[in-house]
């Protein structure tokens, strides 16, 4: 797999009864699937999940020893279908992804699979990315589980209460026939803590007993008559047996106080920054002994009737704390009361915000809000001390010190220059930071793997060509046949980029088809230029992306070349970042042992240098920064590169392709220097130094004539 | 509010090793008796972007039974201990209210990590450091702050094993100093340097070594030839002035030296705020860059020790640098002498015989005989410096922008000064210099022509500022038309003979 390892992590899976088990809420997961007797396991990375996949990847024996497979699909529809396994045969089956971009992805399969239900638990583990720091557009997964009724689990952010619902939610799933999606905040997939293990678990029926001995049923299958009985098996039979289930195994938890006038319903992923808010109120302790009755939705599809009824019941209000847009839970409950008959007002995003992050702030204001409409706090105040917003710089994320994407888009700046702007239909992937500064160029996402499709509209002759950006993960996920080869079908005329670095390098550095490295476990290897000339096209370029004048090149004659057809330009370059966790460990244990090695890094000449920055709008690399002037006369600061500087090349590119001042410089340090590398350096020395001493007299004689030594 | 439970959040940047830190928090906790609980949201702020790291710790001891519920994220008002690797990062914490001064101990890093938005811009786009740390020294019970990337670099070590140290050294966690250091050691990587830079943020945050060591005053030059009339100058110009004679005669000569003084001069009855900017203005106008000053940098004894220092080679390593270089025909034509430079200069058969030539940047490896010998060739064509043709052009335009501040200065004093900051505008060489002599030009221009206009020393300043906006000149292009100047042709910056001088 990827260049990180994940040793450390894959002996945590082999905890015991009673152990206890401390590390990252995926990976207690991950435990928690192993104890559940899974069969098999697929999925597609991507934050916050990618850990999941990462070490079970790296889990070999484990898997083997308990009769797993896991694999790494080519898409989330790829994992979603994989459940397929699932409806005839009593095995259970777990898929992950990032949602919703994945759950989009996935819903082919996932409605046909919710249609004729499963026989073997099947688990959905999707993690939610939404709220601060998230790099997907901000939807819910529940209407996901609406839509094609799959039960959503959404259980407390600690290990414990998560580990129970992989386990119950295989237990519903098969209670109910339905597949269970387990939804995941980012934060709880990545928090540290910890929980009681218990045994592995070999599932009694195998993958082999179903392959050897296929069992078929043909009203599992969704095809005429089947799915209209489909539809009423949903709503009559398998409906109800999942509420039978949750009510008797309390899924749903009653928390803090026994009664109230006034109580809260809330998501159970939500409940430690609700009890913290609460905390801050002065209305529980540390402990979540509230001094309100709480209703922890610890299952947020189905709501379950009878039980919001009892909460209600006897209370003036109710506050429900439901993230994310729109309000489902609230409609549902608020048709349950009107249909009751029910008196007890419901608020729920009249009083806290109604958009983005139910962080404890905004909880705790909710809150605040409602509790001091019901007769809370009298005079007391909550507020913490407020000073004046600090002007700080934003931080957009870019791309890494020495990526190997960045050229390309200095090659798009510098063709934009000779040509004009052009329309470029972006995908998604690191090289989606291009829209940011310093380059600023990208006009549309529309998807993973959906760059050039994006650009399809644009299929008329102009005066200028589109140009077209896609990852090699996007191109593998789907990229080729919805991108390539129908752009080769509708005939188009413009340019497809795409980014060969040898990895699914965004999600963490996965391999994929096209890996260059050599992995015992997948099939690697596979050139995106043969797959890109066996769809059809014709006009293909290999580029080093480090090259810029070649990558200039190539770029320029692919938009403006009187050949007509689509265009396809494979830049390639390793990931910088999976490149240096490789190669630095065997740089430093070569120096260590003594062998001759060479290190690059570039420097830039302060007196030199012309402080127009024009070098970092071309760039943006981290370790190519500012330093004060060290010319006293001039007040702009000066280019500086710091030595996180990997030796990229890409500083001395621009300069010469731009034009730009002298004032670049690759240094190479030798380490360990054989014995002509010492003979040459002391000629030199010694030579130049000579040197060197006449021009300084004559220099100093100049400024002591002037009296100015 | 009483309570045992100890939240802490960290801010940190993309690879400055926040993790790490975190983890030794933890790990520190758990070995001490306490349960620890953290979580980060990696993903795209990984990549450069800023993050926080949420953690709470809570005494075993008082489990009673029950767990305590610890939170996913920093609250307000609920933060023990915030550590930032940065001080922007510390003002963004601030700004998100998990500073508060009820509660928060404040440990940051004082030194600065520009964001792009500081580093691409086309003068200083560095936001302004002093109002953070004023800030944020109000937000905070207790601040703790120093440069700990330069301790991390000093020690050889990463800034996490600074802060752990300053964490350490805060006095704000239950535990021994020795506790931290056991945790480093545990962690059985790069343990020394982490421990020697442990002590190091420990030491500091102590409050000892916490002085600011005095800058080191630059010591401007004795002054013995030009004494006798500098000394006639505005005492607040006479550094600079100062500064500028020692570099025009490293660059050129005595007697160029003397040209400048004597420009000055000519100035003597203006205010010392106008002679101070001309001077400044002047020295570097006047000791413009060319291939031969270039070329006599980069064969310096002090550039070399100066570049060793910075790439951190050891003690005698061998090191070889590459410099890149581009020069392009018109490089070439500037150094020769004025009348062939410019006759060939507009020599479209010349550029063409000659363009093989400057198609392909170069690399020149200074510290190789061949190299040396080559740069330094060019470094000594100096003496035909003042005749060449490029000496030539600035020496046009330096004479009339002079003339224009002088004519200003009479009637309109604060516009006199502006123009005579303008010259900033002017950098670099090639297409850099080309475009920006050309926006200097339409704000001389534009002065020329609006003498008489209300506030013209305030349309300067925002010319200027518009100027330094963008690479393509939309801004100062839009700004110019804001104030009614009749448009100027765009092709005029690649004429190298456009002067703006006497332009309508």
């Amino acid at each position: 797999m990827a260049e990180r390892s994940f040793k450390k992590e894959v002996e945590k899976l082999r905890l015991g009864e009673g152990e206890e088990f401390r590390g990252e809420g995926i990976l207690a997961v991950t435990k928690a699937l192993l104890q559940a007797g899974v069969s098999y396991v697929g999925g597609y990375q991507g934050s916050p999940i990618s850990h999941l996949m990462d070490v079970l990847a790296d889990a070999e024996d484990i898997i083997n020893e308990l009769n797993i497979h896991f694999e790494t699909s080519a898409s989330e529809a790829t994992a979603a279908a994989m459940l397929a396994a699932s409806v005839n045969y009593p095995l259970r089956g777990a898929v992950t992804w990032k949602s919703t971009v994945g759950t989009n992805v996935a819903s082919d399969a996932l409605a046909n699979v919710a249609s004729g239900g499963v026989t073997g638990g099947a688990l959905v583990i999707v993690g939610e990315d939404y709220g601060e720091g998230s790099s997907i557009m901000q939807e819910r997964s529940h209407a996901f589980a609406m839509k094609s009724q799959m039960w959503l689990l959404d259980p407390r952010p600690n290990l414990t209460s998560i580990v129970n619902a992989v386990e119950t939610g295989f237990e519903l799933s098969e209670a109910s026939n339905t597949p269970v999606m387990l939804e995941l905040r980012i934060r709880a997939c990545h928090v540290y803590g910890r929980f009681i293990a218990r045994n592995n678990k070999i599932p009694d029926f195998k993958l082999q007993d179903a392959m050897e001995n296929p069992n078929r049923d043909t009203s599992r299958i969704v095809l005429p008559p089947a799915n209209y009985l489909h539809e009423h098996e949903k709503l009559k039979e398998r409906w109800p047996a999942a509420i039978e289930f949750i009510k008797n195994r309390k899924l749903n938890e009653h928390l803090g106080a026994e009664s109230g006038e006034i109580g809260i319903i809330a998501q159970g992923g939500l409940y430690n920054s609700l009890i913290r808010a609460l905390e801050l109120l002065g209305l529980s302790d540390e402990f979540g002994d509230a001094s309100l009755p709480i209703y922890v939705m610890n299952v947020t599809y189905p709501v379950i009737d009878s039980e919001i009824l009892d909460f209600m019941d006897g209370k003036k209000a109710v506050l429900l704390v439901e993230e994310g847009h729109p309000n489902y839970i609230e409609q549902e409950i608020s048709l349950i009361l009107r249909k009751a008959g029910c008196e007890t007002v419901l608020n729920g995003k009249d009083i806290i915000t109604d958009v983005g992050e139910y962080t404890s702030d905004v909880i705790k204001k909710g809150v605040e809000k409602f509790a001091r409409a019901n007769g809370f706090f009298g005079n007391s105040t909550f507020e913490t001390a407020k000073f004046d917003p600090i002007d700080v710089p934003a931080r957009p994320a870019g791309f890494c010190t020495g990526c190997p994407e960045r050229p390309m888009f200095t090659a798009i700046q510098l063709v934009e220059k000779e040509i004009g702007k052009f329309h470029v239909s972006a995908d998604i992937g690191c090289h989606l930071f291009s829209i940011l500064p310093p380059f600023n160029i990208g006009n549309t996402t529309m998807g993973y793997g959906l760059g050039w499709a994006g650009a399809s509209a644009f299929n008329k002759e102009a005066k200028k060509r589109t140009l077209s950006i896609m990852g090699d993960g996007g191109f593998w996920h789907n990229g080729l046949t919805s991108g390539v080869g129908n752009a080769v079908f509708n005939q188009t005329d413009n340019v497809l980029m795409i980014v060969d670095n040898n990895y699914s390098a965004a999600t963490g550095g996965q391999d994929l088809l096209s890996s260059k490295g050599a992995n015992e476990k997948r099939s690697t290897q596979h050139a995106i230029a043969d797959a890109v000339r066996g769809v059809g096209v014709k006009w293909v370029r290999e580029v080093r992306t480090y090259d810029l004048v070649d990558m200039h090149r190539t770029l320029l004659d692919a938009m403006t070349t009187k050949i007509k057809g689509p265009k396809v330009i494979v830049a390639q370059g390793e990931c910088m970042l999976n490149r240096q966790r490789r190669e630095k460990p065997l740089f430093n244990k070569n120096v260590k042992a003594g062998k001759r090695m060479v290190r690059d890094r570039f420097y830039v000449d302060g007196e030199t240098c012309t402080g127009d920055h024009a070098c970092i709008r071309m760039s943006g690399c981290p370790s190519l920064t500012l330093k004060e002037n060290p010319n006293p006369l001039k007040t702009d600061p000066v280019a500086y590169v710091d030595n996180s500087c990997v030796g990229c090349g890409h500083c001395g590119e621009v300069a010469h392709a731009a034009v730009l001042c002298p004032s670049f410089s690759k240094v190479s340090l030798i380490y360990n220097p054989n014995f002509w590398d010492r003979f040459k350096s002391s000629i030199r020395s010694a030579v130049i130094g000579w040197l060197q001493k006449g021009v300084e007299r004559k220099r100093l004689k100049r400024l002591k004539k002037a009296g100015l030594v | 509010m009483n309570r045992d439970r100890i939240s802490i959040a960290i801010a940190a940047l993309g690879g400055q090793g926040g993790g790490v830190l975190s983890n030794w928090i933890v790990e520190l906790a758990e070995a001490n008796g306490y349960i620890a609980q953290y979580t980060a949201i990696a993903g795209v702020a990984q990549r450069t972007g800023a993050t926080i790291y949420a953690i709470e710790l809570y005494p075993e001891s008082k489990v009673l039974g029950k767990e305590p519920v610890l939170g996913l994220m920093p609250v307000s008002g609920d933060v023990d201990i915030c550590i930032a690797s940065e001080l922007m990062e510390a003002g963004r914490a601030v700004n998100r209210g998990i500073v508060t001064p009820d509660r928060t101990t404040l440990i940051t890093s004082d030194h600065r990590v520009f964001a792009i938005g500081e580093k691409e811009s086309l003068g200083d786009g560095r936001f302004n450091a002093d109002a953070v740390r004023n800030a944020i020294s109000e937000a905070a019970k207790k601040l703790i702050i120093f440069d700990m990337d330069e301790l991390a670099q000093k020690s050889g070590s990463v800034i996490s094993s600074v802060l752990f140290g300053a964490l350490a050294g805060s006095g704000t966690l239950p535990f021994e100093r020795d506790k931290f250091e056991k945790t480093i050691k545990a962690s059985n990587r790069a343990v020394d340097v982490n421990l020697a830079a442990f002590a190091l943020g420990f030491d500091h945050a102590e409050g000892r070594n916490s002085g600011h060591e005095a800058d080191e005053q630059k010591q401007g030059a004795p002054v013995s030839n030009f004494t006798s009339h500098v000394e006639k100058l505005p005492e607040e110009a006479q550094p600079i002035i100062t500064y500028g004679l020692h570099r025009l005669v490293d660059y050129q000569d005595a007697g160029y030296a003397e040209l400048y003084l004597n420009r000055i001069e000519c100035f003597k009855d203006a205010s010392a705020e106008l002679i101070t900017e001309i001077a400044r203005y002047l020295a570097l106008w006047m000791g413009y860059e060319d291939v031969i000053r270039v070329a006599d940098l980069k064969t310096r004894e002090e550039r070399s020790n100066n570049i060793a220092a910075e790439i951190r080679a050891a003690d005698r390593q061998i090191w070889y640098g590459h410099d890149y270089f581009h020069p392009r025909f018109e490089e070439f034509t500037d150094i020769l002498p004025a009348g062939l430079g410019r006759s060939m200069g507009r020599s479209k058969l010349w550029r063409k015989i000659l363009s093989p030539l400057f198609a392909k940047g170069r690399i020149i490896r200074p510290k190789t005989i061949s190299g040396y010998i080559l740069l330094r060739t060019v470094a000594n064509l100096r003496f035909l410096r003042r005749h060449s043709y490029k000496y030539q052009c600035e020496e046009k335009r330096i004479v009339a922008w002079l003339d224009l501040v002088m004519k200003f200065n009479n009637n309109n004093p604060e516009a006199a000064l502006e123009l005579a900051k303008c010259p900033r505008l002017i950098k670099g060489y090639g297409e850099t210099h080309e475009r920006s002599i050309n926006r200097f030009s339409r704000i001389m221009a534009y002065v020329e022509n609006h003498e008489k206009e209300a506030d013209l020393a305030s349309k300067i300043i925002k010319l200027r500022e518009a100027a330094l906006m963008d690479d393509n000149g939309n801004t100062l292009k839009a700004c110019l038309t804001n104030f009614n100047q009749v448009e100027l042709n765009s092709d005029d910056g690649k004429n190298r003979e456009f002067e703006w001088a006497g332009s309508s």
